[in-house]
C-alpha cells in the first residue's frame, strides 16, 4: 500500500487504500471502475476493468485487472488480505459508456458487456452494489473517499456528482 | 512483451514511413481544405503501455476533440485525429464561415457535423495513402467524432490489442500551423491491431 494521499489506478490496474487515502482513476470510457470497500475497516480497492471476460485473452500472462472476472477476484483477494470479511464488502461501479455510436468486433457494445460482467460476478459472490453510474456516451473520472464512502464522478459535460 | 513487439530498427523505420505517408496525405488534405500552410513532424513509433499511450495525448482527463476511424480489410486498426477543442473550433469556424459556432457547445449541431466531416476527410485520406502505399485493401468504417476525455477515447482503440497484450504500438505524427489566430498543434495516431504488423512487414518485404 502506498502512503500518498491520492492513490491513482491506471488502465487494467488494481490498487487498495486505507483512510485517509483517496482512490482514483481517470478517463473511464467503456472501461468500468469497480470500487469494493469495507466500512468496518475503512479499506477499499479500485479496479480499472477493460474487458468482460478473461477467456477473451489470447495470452497466458496478462494483467488480471484487465478483465471483469479476474479483476474482481483479485480485488476481493487483496481486501481479504487486509483483514476484511467477505460479508462486510460492498461495491460501487461507474463507467461502461459507449463512446462511439458505431464500432465493431470486440468493441461492439463493450461498455455494456463490461458492466454486465462485473454485476454478474458481484452477484455470484454476494457483494451488494450500493450505487452505480453507468452507460451513456461520455467519459468519467472517479474518486473514492474512504471517510464518507462516496464515489465522486466527474464528466466533461455533466460536471460532478456523488453516488 | 512477447513476440509481437520483437521489433528491430528496420521495422520501426518502416512503421515511421507508413506514418509519414499516411499523415503526409492527411496534412495535405487539411492544408487544401483550409487554404493555409500546415507543417508535419517526422512520425514517432513507440511501444507503450496503455497508460503511457494515454499520456501521449496529454493525459487521461485532458479534453480533446477526436475523430476515430476504424478500418478493416487485409488488416484491421484505427486512425485517430486529435486536437484541442478550441483549436478544432478554429477549423470549424473557417469551414462553416460562422465565428459563433463551437464544438464545446453540445447544441451546435452544425459545428459538430463540420468537425466530423473534417475528421472524416483527414482520417480517410490517411487511410487511403496507407492502402496505396502498402497495396492492400483497407475499408473505412463509419467515422465517429466526439469531444471528451482523452483516456476514455483512446482506450477504444486499445480493445483489440488488449486481448493479446498489455502493450501497444502507436505511430504518432504531430502537425502544426501558425497561420491561425492561435497556433495549432494536432495529432494523428495510427493504431494497428496486433495482427496487422506481420502483414505490413510482409507487404514491404521484411520478415
Amino acid at each position: 500500500m502506498n502512503n500518498c494521499s491520492q492513490v491513482k489506478v491506471g488502465i487494467a490496474d488494481i490498487k487498495t487504500a486505507k483512510q485517509p487515502q483517496m482512490l482514483m482513476t481517470s478517463g473511464l470510457g467503456s472501461c468500468v471502475g469497480l470500487v469494493i470497500y469495507d466500512e468496518t475497516l475503512s479499506v477499499a480497492g479500485l479496479a480499472h476493468i477493460m474487458l468482460p471476460d478473461s477467456s477473451l485473452s489470447r495470452q497466458n500472462d496478462f494483467k488480471v485487472g484487465k478483465f471483469a472476472d479476474t479483476g474482481t477476484d483479485e480485488l476481493i483477494n487483496l481486501l481479504l488480505k487486509e483483514g476484511s470479511k467477505i460479508t462486510n464488502l460492498k461495491a460501487k461501479i461507474a463507467g461502461g459508456a459507449q463512446m462511439f455510436k458505431t464500432t465493431s468486433g470486440n468493441k461492439l457494445n463493450i461498455g455494456n458487456k463490461n458492466v454486465l460482467a462485473v454485476e454478474e460476478k458481484l452477484n455470484q459472490i454476494g457483494i451488494p452494489i450500493v450505487s452505480k453510474d453507468i452507460g451513456g456516451h461520455n467519459g468519467r473520472s472517479i474518486e473514492f473517499n474512504l471517510e464518507t464512502f462516496k464515489l465522486k464522478i466527474r464528466t466533461v459535460y455533466q460536471g460532478v456528482s456523488f453516488i | 512483451m512477447g513476440d509481437l513487439f520483437n521489433l528491430k530498427n528496420i521495422h520501426l523505420d518502416l512503421l515511421k514511413e507508413v506514418g509519414n505517408i499516411g499523415a503526409g496525405n492527411a496534412t495535405t488534405s487539411l492544408s487544401n481544405l483550409l487554404s493555409v500552410p500546415v507543417q508535419m513532424s517526422v512520425p514517432t513509433v513507440k511501444v507503450v503501455s496503455f497508460d503511457e499511450m494515454v499520456e501521449l495525448t496529454g493525459g487521461p482527463e485532458e479534453v480533446m476533440a477526436t475523430t476515430f476511424l476504424e478500418f478493416s480489410g487485409d488488416f484491421t486498426g484505427n486512425v485517430f485525429f486529435f486536437i484541442s477543442p478550441d483549436q478544432a473550433d478554429q477549423f470549424v469556424q473557417i469551414l462553416i464561415q460562422d465565428e459563433q459556432q463551437s464544438i464545446l457547445n453540445d447544441d451546435q449541431k452544425l459545428a459538430h457535423s463540420a468537425f466530423l466531416e473534417l475528421g472524416n476527410i483527414l482520417t480517410g485520406s490517411y487511410l487511403r495513402a496507407l492502402s496505396d502505399f502498402l497495396q492492400v485493401n483497407l475499408y473505412a468504417h463509419v467515422p465517429n467524432a466526439t469531444v471528451d476525455m482523452a483516456g476514455a477515447i483512446m482506450t477504444q482503440g486499445l480493445i483489440e490489442t488488449s486481448v493479446v497484450s498489455d502493450y501497444s504500438i502507436i505511430i504518432e505524427t504531430v502537425f502544426q500551423s501558425e497561420h491561425f489566430k492561435q497556433d495549432i498543434k494536432g495529432h494523428f495516431f495510427l493504431l494497428p491491431d496486433p495482427g496487422a504488423f506481420e502483414k505490413i512487414f510482409d507487404r514491404l518485404g521484411v520478415k
